[in-house]
């Protein structure tokens, strides 16, 4: 997907942002940018294209994911079937959602960036624990990722958890803090 | 012993909140002192809670109201609610049961407190300098206008901050930017943060926390401040801030949920006390000149690409993403904005729906009406500013004008309540986002402010407020 600052408006339009659960949400995926007021499929959208069928990484221009805060739109990408996001850009919010989701937001150079959006449909492998992609020459690349989101994927730590096991820190500092909220 | 290295505010109010600080293996705990909640983003995180029997570990820092999913037409009980759709009628219903199930005091849709998120707490004096305040939605950012440290969060860590009152978080870096000089007349906060976007773009803050300085920023008020601070993460910010003063203490004062009485003063000497050192390094900094700047409009697909209100349309140097932001605009470069039939003005959302905002725009619409064919929606941003502006007799210049007065709420900037912009309709909107589809499906959206709105409004395109001023 080559357009740039994709925001979160386009992944999962407002009105989806009715639901209250997170499950379903796949079938309303960039929703206006796959389907036109009669509902049929605008036939040069990248994922209405056949060969998009069962791909499970992205590749997307710069600054993915900016705009709304809403953690729908990584729920709609997994529930749609992809796995990861790779981009040379991606914007603070949606990465943070996407890794409390196991939904891999990836950042390359440009160059490396290149050869991906070139080489639609191939397939690469991403190695979760080393931090790598694989690019269509054979070649891998590092990519950035936050320690603790790392091990929290390979190890499947519930966040949450992690943070209930601070609770005597957390009632240390409600009483010892020096004035009240 | 060497003193202590010169501190951010930033720096200061990050540095209190620490339940335990970050290493390379792991984030911060940051506690968080206010926890403001809504019906669209905390269904899926009650229902966490429900699952787990966990309660919320502080109700009493958290504060609850409707806002995204709520008509703007008059509604004092759910029996007359003409929600659009069974889903928000739902969500509304889990809001009021979890609300109630868990403790949490809500202003529910009979409360005259209530309102848009972002205008309720520091209406409430909820919001404070020096707290650090979330809320799951990205316009969190307006209460950094007190000083606070305040940012948007998705689902999953509302409910980290229901069960624990703490996030796991990385420190940001630092972005500062000093807006120098006087603000012409006609010129205001909303354009003030709309050039700036567009001189740092989309992604120019990302990774950073802003603090907004300079004689242009502290001659603003308290609501113009939230302007500014509620379009940071337009920018890609993590939060923005305005260090206090005492205009900050002065809007305070008072209001029902600020310090009172012996508590006071020493909550003012603190507030005032949390600034940016002098010597203070920020990892960027950014010039702006603010007695220089126009009334500034955007023409394209997000809050980037703006420009001022007089100027043509820019060309796109063969950029695809810019020519499709064109086309999607039906705007040709080279022509000026006022070529373009405007069909609806919106004069709302937590941006731009305050008095000063709704008084800015009534000044430019008294004898005034709007242009034939136009559709002008006024919705305030809570109850209170409701009814002061009625108080004050805005309302009704409104009305005269042609333009409909509506009950508060998030409305017409991302119509989830039926508030919205038919394809093809071109708005100017005071609200913050023009992405494609955002204030309705196929519609063309132009962001402004609330006296360039009004303007538009009667001259039927794009207009410079000055004239009418």
């Amino acid at each position: 997907m080559t357009a740039t600052d994709v925001d979160t408006d386009q992944i999962i339009p407002a009105r989806f942002l009715t639901t209250t659960t997170r499950d379903g949400l796949g079938s309303k995926l960039f929703y206006d940018w796959r389907f036109n007021a009669d509902g049929e499929e605008i036939a040069d959208f990248v994922l209405n294209d056949d060969a998009a069928d069962g791909c499970e990484i992205l590749v997307a221009g710069r600054n993915f994911g900016c705009g709304s805060s809403r953690e729908h739109a990584p729920w709609a990408l997994l529930d749609y079937g992809i796995r990861a996001v790779v981009s040379t850009e991606i914007a603070d919010i949606f990465r943070s959602n996407a890794l409390k989701n196991g939904l891999l937001p990836i950042v390359i150079d440009a160059a490396a960036h290149t050869l991906l959006i070139n080489s639609p449909g191939s397939e690469i492998t991403i190695d979760v624990a080393a931090s790598t992609i694989s690019l269509p020459d054979g070649s891998n690349v590092s990519y950035p990722i936050d320690e603790f989101a790392r091990r929290c994927l390979l190890e499947g730590v519930d966040q949450l958890g992690f943070l209930q096991q601070h609770s005597a820190a957390i009632e240390k500092f409600e009483e010892t803090r020096s004035w009240t909220p | 012993m060497n003193p202590p290295a010169p501190q951010t505010l930033f720096d200061k109010v990050w540095s209190e909140h620490l339940v335990r600080d970050e290493s390379a293996a792991t984030p911060a705990i940051l506690y968080i002192d206010l926890h403001l909640i809504h019906e669209v983003t905390t269904p899926q995180a009650f229902t966490l809670l429900r699952e787990k029997g966990l309660s919320v570990r502080r109700p009493d820092l958290t504060v609850a109201t409707m806002d995204h999913s709520t008509p703007t037409t008059p509604v004092r009980s759910f029996k007359d609610l003409a929600i659009v759709g069974e889903g928000a009628a739902n969500q509304i219903r889990q809001m009021q049961k979890n609300c109630a199930d868990f403790g949490i005091e809500l202003f529910d849709l009979d409360s005259d407190q209530r309102g848009i998120v972002h205008v309720i707490g520091p209406e409430l004096g909820a919001t404070q300098p020096g707290k650090t305040i979330v809320c799951g939605d990205s316009h969190t950012s307006t209460h950094g206008a007190f000083g606070a440290l305040a940012f948007g969060i998705g689902t999953t860590e509302v409910g980290h901050v229901l069960a624990t009152q703490c996030l796991l978080q990385r420190k940001a870096k630092t972005l500062a930017i000093d807006v120098s000089g006087q603000l012409q007349p006609g010129v205001s906060a909303k354009d003030v943060i709309l050039a700036i976007i567009g001189q740092i773009g989309l992604d120019g803050g990302t990774g950073h926390v802003i603090e907004y300085r300079g004689a242009a920023i502290t001659a603003m008020d308290m609501e113009a401040r939230m302007t500014v601070c509620n379009m940071s993460i337009e920018a890609g910010a993590r939060a923005g801030m305005i260090a206090a003063d005492e205009t900050t203490v002065e809007y305070l004062h008072g209001r029902s949920r600020a310090p009172q009485a012996a508590e006071w003063d020493a909550a003012v000497s603190r507030w005032l006390s949390l600034h940016s050192d002098a010597d203070a390094r920020f990892d960027r900094t950014v010039q702006m000149a603010g007695d220089t700047l126009s009334p500034m409009v955007t023409f394209g697909t997000n809050p980037g690409m703006v420009i001022p209100v007089n100027d043509a349309v820019p060309d796109s140097d063969g950029d695809a993403s810019f020519r499709k932001a064109l086309d999607y605009m039906q705007l040709t470069p080279g022509k000026p904005l006022s070529a373009a039939n405007v069909n609806v003005v919106f004069l709302g959302s937590c941006t731009n729906s305050r008095i000063s905002d709704l008084k800015q725009a009534a000044q430019v619409l008294r004898g005034n009406k709007i242009a034939a064919g136009v559709r002008m929606l006024v919705v305030p941003g809570s109850q209170q500013i409701k009814y002061e502006a009625e108080a004050l007799g805005l309302d009704k210049i409104f009305i005269e004008a042609g333009a409909e007065w509506r009950e508060s709420g998030c409305s017409m900037c991302l119509g989830m309540n039926g508030d919205t912009v038919a394809s093809g309709e071109l708005s100017v909107s005071t609200s913050n986002r023009n992405f494609e589809g955002r204030q309705g499906i196929g519609a063309r959206t132009i962001l402004a402010s609330p006296m360039t709105a009004a303007a538009s409004a009667i001259a039927g395109h794009v207009a410079d407020p000055r004239p009418y001023l």
